[in-house]
């Protein structure tokens, strides 16, 4: 059951399968992102979504299948290679670096594309005085665009969990990504502050030109942001569509309900 | 639905699937080793393989008391992952507790000295096992003690601080037991709780006679070291039992998965970690005592190599797993009598981690180990 | 007597401490005249306490001067343990093990020499040159294909070693022998056998001998740290025990007769002077806080923090463990050079793995994350446990020794209950720390165009 392979689709999955020893997690996934999309990724927990972020940005190796971003094949490459490339994401369980204060988590996103090497450090030359401020400025100004610029100097373990998720997001902005993965941005989060982050993703897809795939167990956040959703269960795509299509859609309301409410529930 | 709950393996510096490029190198290389090690082994079979299996012998006499080490931890770490440093020194507690109770009370011969008409030989007998049992007791309170004061109030604290105080108690207990008026710094001849007898093997078994040495090219082999081989066997079946058939050992066993869940299940954690401890040490205790009766002296820093290569044997065999550790054991055993004797003496600590290494470079995990997973 | 002893012990700790904050204080100061005024002080103080003698009295005594070389050597060692463990959160017991390694390649080079032999400092300082021209090399060429096992690189890598260490063995003994006569005979010495030739030779040889713990620290390091921590760790404990057995067995197993084995190396010329000292020293220090201080520091403390999150931004994980690891063997191997020199002879005893957790202890106890920590607990640490203990407890009669090692376990548990952060926890002095970074006005509550949409205080 895959997508029309659209020419020019940016992200491109195809057929992914992960087996843990005898578990198969992931079972022939494919998507595929065009441009701009806005995305949703929904299922049952254990479904294997997060496994599927996983997979694309090569933390796992895969066991079958393919994926290709912008036309260059990607599985197999390292983490850090796939993100260089342009893919970065945000963890369910927020993975700041807790010790280090915004600015330094963000700092260290760009540092894969610092611009001076090891002699410049141990010899502390002009390139690396200027260019060290210029990544510093940067920075703050990148912070500033989310209005994080004024704690920066914060150590990221002391803020609150919604400013925490700000944090993290714009740390992955900083890695200048082509297509970003939120796994679970909502989580924990109150209807306002879910409003916010609706509001936040419109704006950074925009704003950045990004491509946004996002995993989400808030109904209103899939159902009000997402262009288009694809559904999984036990490791498998088991229903692609609109929000609207997706509501309606029987398998679905099965998968997470249990059969037998459904009819009921339709009835 | 999911059949079997497996997670992921570690990393590895071989893939699992060699699909990589030019992964014939590495494990060429690897291959390569292991030819000259079965060269090493097997010209020096060829040339003498009386020599060879006595060496095969003496290793296992080694390994079976590295594996009543190596239990205690394994176990430990497998159920609060530390790394107990303190392990090996107990093991010279129990060597020295030994002593004290044969060289100054004369334990060894208790029944004859309380029941006059008990002939001598039932009377070491007894005596024997229950000078071990005090050593085992001795550790096993030591231990207990060890953990409750040290150890149990830096459970929440940064694994780096658990690590150093272990260390601490390690020199404690050694350097304390140094001090002139505990057990001195000396090497202290042991005597030992009964006679050594040996046997030579030549057509057909036969007594080494006391002050004789055993006859060139034959095999000998001493009653210390059949009771060194049943404690160490026997030891494995009990636990076995113990950690299935228990409900101690269930206890254990949901610990060392999942603390916290655990707890909730109505486990009374605290005691199934001391008991954990309890349990290593005693067998710890035995195997100083076993020790101490086989290579007949003692000293203070006597549990820091033994203690260090049963560290290796169980994190060989598999960190956290019981049988693993016992055949880790026997390897690490194996390891060290045949370098003693066909590469040289010296460099036997040099082979044992340099083994560690290698394995660690195939199977990060161990021979029996569990993979770890990480869930991102 | 002792009360007495102890308040001059803690004035002296406490001067150098001051003398650290000093330091660090200076050469935080922006212009370059300032920074090199500092360096001089800081030299000059200690150079002028080791000569102030009058008469009898000394205000650095000798066995104080013995202190501070081995706190100045200590502090090296540990610094590079702190990048590896502290910085990078990666769990080493190898670092006393690379710090011998520096000690016996310096000591090896400059006793040769001292006896006219050239071949030491050649073969060492072409094979280091060789072999890290030859990786960098090799390693070129493993760039060129994606995803090759580590074992098939760490092979490569061992073979190209081995091909260089050989092509320095005999270019190195050749050349040695044709230097052999600008040495002179010990009745009229030749120009190699001055002393100024010597210094030159010792410096040189330090620094060929921390190269050569390095290059054993990435051939070691290469497949070992992509384990784990924990068996990360454990594989290191491996490392410095074969060390010390190679150690003792150095005039058997291998074939240095000068080493002694066992019995340990006398006969090195004590050529380290506090000027040596100090400016190792504050090689090390400028080194370590240079590469701390910059997006390389951030990303090696970002592996720390969470691997995982340092994969997913970008961060070559697997690298940045290797070169922490390679630059803290590094200096520690530097400060076995400095050490071998002024002690004048080396056995393996001092280098045994037991030992090798002093160190680790210094790094835990001034502060994981610190370099201030590190150097000022690595000063009150030989001071205090070497200086004050050992005399205090040489008066309570022979068992001092091991009365030390008990009551320092003692000590130990306390801190860990106590203050398990350490003392300074990750505070830092002067030029140490991070920069402060100039804050733009805050845009808290203006909405700019471009800019997020507002968030709402939290109403806690």
């Amino acid at each position: 059951m895959a997508d029309s392979n659209a020419p020019g689709a940016l992200l491109e999955i195809g057929e992914i399968t992960k087996y843990f020893g005898g578990l198969c997690a992931v079972k022939a996934f494919s998507l595929s992102l065009p441009q701009g999309a806005l995305w949703g990724l929904i299922g049952p927990n254990g479904a294997g979504k997060t496994t599927v972020f996983n997979l694309i940005t090569g933390l796992i190796p895969l066991s079958a299948g393919n994926i290709t971003l912008d036309g260059e094949r990607i599985d197999g490459l390292e983490a850090h290679e796939v993100t260089r490339l342009g893919v970065a994401r945000t963890f369910q369980n927020i993975r700041l670096f807790s010790s280090l204060s915004v600015l330094d988590n963000v700092r260290i996103a760009y540092h894969s594309h610092v611009e001076y090497g090891l002699t410049d450090t141990f010899l502390r030359t002009k390139k690396f005085l200027d260019k060290e401020k210029d990544l510093t400025d940067q920075a703050i100004d990148f912070l500033s665009i989310f209005k994080l610029d004024g704690i920066a100097e914060e150590i990221a373990k002391n803020l609150p969990y919604g400013e925490q998720r700000r944090v993290e997001i714009a740390r992955a902005l900083a890695c200048n990504p082509k297509v970003l993965l939120l796994d679970e941005p909502a989580a924990g989060m109150n209807p306002r502050e879910i409003i916010e982050l609706m509001d936040l993703i419109h704006f950074i897809r925009d704003r950045f030109k990004l491509t946004i795939l996002l995993i989400e167990h808030q109904m209103r956040v899939v159902m009000g942001i997402c262009e288009r959703i694809t559904v999984m269960d036990f490791g498998e795509v088991i229903a692609r569509g609109t929000p609207k299509e997706i509501a309606g859609n029987q398998t679905v309301i099965e998968a997470y309900l249990g059969k037998g409410v459904a009819t009921s529930a339709a009835g | 639905m999911p059949v079997k709950n497996e997670r992921p393996a570690a990393t590895s510096a071989i893939p699992r699937k060699n699909r990589a490029p030019l992964a014939w190198v590495g494990n060429g290389f690897l291959i390569l080793l292991a030819l000259l090690a079965a060269y090493i082994l097997v010209s020096n079979f060829v040339r003498s393989p009386i020599l060879f299996l006595q060496n095969v012998l003496d290793g296992l006499k080694l390994g079976c008391v590295y594996a009543l080490i190596a239990l205690g931890y394994t176990m430990v770490y497998g159920i609060v992952k530390l790394i107990n440093f303190a392990h090996g020194d107990i093991f010279m507690v129990g060597a020295f507790t030994s002593f004290f109770a044969v060289a100054q009370f004369r334990l060894h011969r208790w029944p004859e000295m309380v029941f006059p008409g008990v002939p001598a030989g039932l009377s070491i007998v007894i005596g024997s096992i229950t000078v071990i049992l005090l050593a085992m007791v001795v550790c096993t309170l030591l231990a207990i003690t060890i953990e409750r004061v040290a150890y149990k109030p830096l459970r929440d604290a940064p694994r780096i601080a658990a690590l150093i105080t272990a260390i601490g108690v390690s020199f404690f207990l050694e350097f304390f037991g140094a001090l002139q008026f505990v057990f001195s710094p000396r090497f202290i001849p042991y005597k030992a709780p009964f006679d050594i007898s040996a046997w030579y093997i030549k057509d057909g078994i036969h007594r080494i006679q006391s002050g004789q040495a055993s006859p060139d090219n034959t095999i000998s082999f001493s009653n210390i070291f059949l009771i060194i081989l049943a404690a160490s066997v026997l030891v494995q079946l009990f636990l076995q039992f113990l950690i299935r058939r228990t409900k101690i050992g269930i206890a254990m066993r949901a610990t060392s998965f999942d603390k916290p869940t655990a707890r909730l299940m109505g486990i009374n954690v605290d005691r199934v970690i001391s008991f954990t401890f309890a349990i290593g040490a005693a067998f710890a205790g035995m195997g100083g005592v076993l020790y101490a009766i086989a290579y007949e002296s003692i000293w203070t820093q006597l549990g820091i190599l033994p203690g260090l290569k049963a560290f290796v044997a169980a994190v060989l065999g598999g960190i956290g797993n019981i049988p693993g550790a016992f055949v880790g054991a026997l390897i690490m055993g194996q390891a060290e009598s045949l370098t003693m004797s066909y590469i040289s003496t010296p460099m036997r600590d040099a082979v044992s981690f340099t083994i560690l290494i290698i394995v660690f470079l195939v199977r990060p995990t161990g021979i029996f180990g569990e993979p770890a997973g990480e869930k991102a | 007597m002792e009360l007495s002893y102890l308040f001059i012990t803690i004035v002296k700790m406490a001067v150098l401490i001051a003398w650290i904050y000093g330091l660090t204080w200076g050469l935080a100061r922006k212009a370059l005249w300032q920074k090199a005024l500092t360096v001089l002080l800081a030299f000059g103080v200690i150079q002028l306490a080791f000569l102030a003698q009058f008469g009898d009295f000394a205000l650095f005594s000798v066995f104080d001067q013995d202190l501070l070389y081995q706190a100045v050597t200590m502090a090296m060692v540990c610094l590079g343990l702190n990048l590896i463990y502290g910085f990078n959160g990666q769990f080493s017991l190898a670092q006393w093990g690379f710090y011998g390694i520096g000690a016996y390649a310096a000591a090896d080079i400059t006793y040769r020499w001292s006896n006219g032999d050239a071949s030491g400092f050649l073969v060492v300082g072409l094979g280091v040159i060789f072999a890290g021209l030859a990786w960098i090399g090799v390693g070129r060429l493993l760039r060129l294909r994606r995803g090759i096992p580590v074992l098939s690189a760490f092979t490569f890598y061992l073979i190209a070693v081995v091909i260089a260490g050989v092509a320095a063995l005999y270019a190195g003994r050749a050349l040695a022998s044709s230097m052999a006569p600008l040495f002179g005979t010990t009745a009229a010495p030749g120009p190699l056998s001055s002393p100024v030739v010597a210094q030159i030779v010792f410096f040189l040889a330090v620094i060929f001998a921390g190269a050569f713990a390095a290059e054993v620290s990435f051939l070691f390091g290469l497949p070992v740290l992509t384990l784990g921590s924990d068996y990360f760790g454990i594989a290191t404990l491996g490392f410095a025990i074969v060390v010390q057995t190679l150690m003792v067995n150095s005039d058997t197993i291998l074939p240095f007769p000068e080493m002694k084995g066992g019995r340990g190396m006398i006969g090195i010329p004590k050529l380290t002077s506090w000027v040596t000292a100090f400016i190792f020293l504050m090689l090390v220090v400028v080194l370590v806080r240079n590469f701390v201080r910059s997006s390389t520091g951030r990303a090696t403390m970002s592996v720390r923090e969470d691997e995982t999150a340092a994969k997913a931004m970008g961060v070559n994980v697997a690298g940045s463990k290797l070169l922490a690891f390679v630059l803290g063997s590094f200096v520690a191997g530097i400060g076995g050079g400095v050490y071998a020199h002024y002690i004048g002879f080396l056995s393996p005893n001092t280098f045994s793995f037991i030992a090798g957790f002093n160190p680790l202890i210094i790094v835990v106890f001034g502060g994981l994350g610190s370099m201030t920590g590190t150097l000022a607990a690595a000063f009150a640490w030989i001071f205090f446990l070497e200086g004050f203990l050992r005399v205090l407890l040489g008066q309570m009669g022979t068992e001092a020794p091991t009365w030390r090692f008990v009551l320092y376990p003692i000590t130990l548990l306390l801190l860990m209950l106590i203050r398990p952060q350490g003392l300074l926890g990750s505070v830092e002095w002067g030029f140490l720390k991070a920069d402060r970074v100039v804050r733009r006005s805050q845009t808290k509550g203006e909405t700019t165009a471009g800019d997020a949409p507002a968030q709402q205080k939290e109403l806690s």
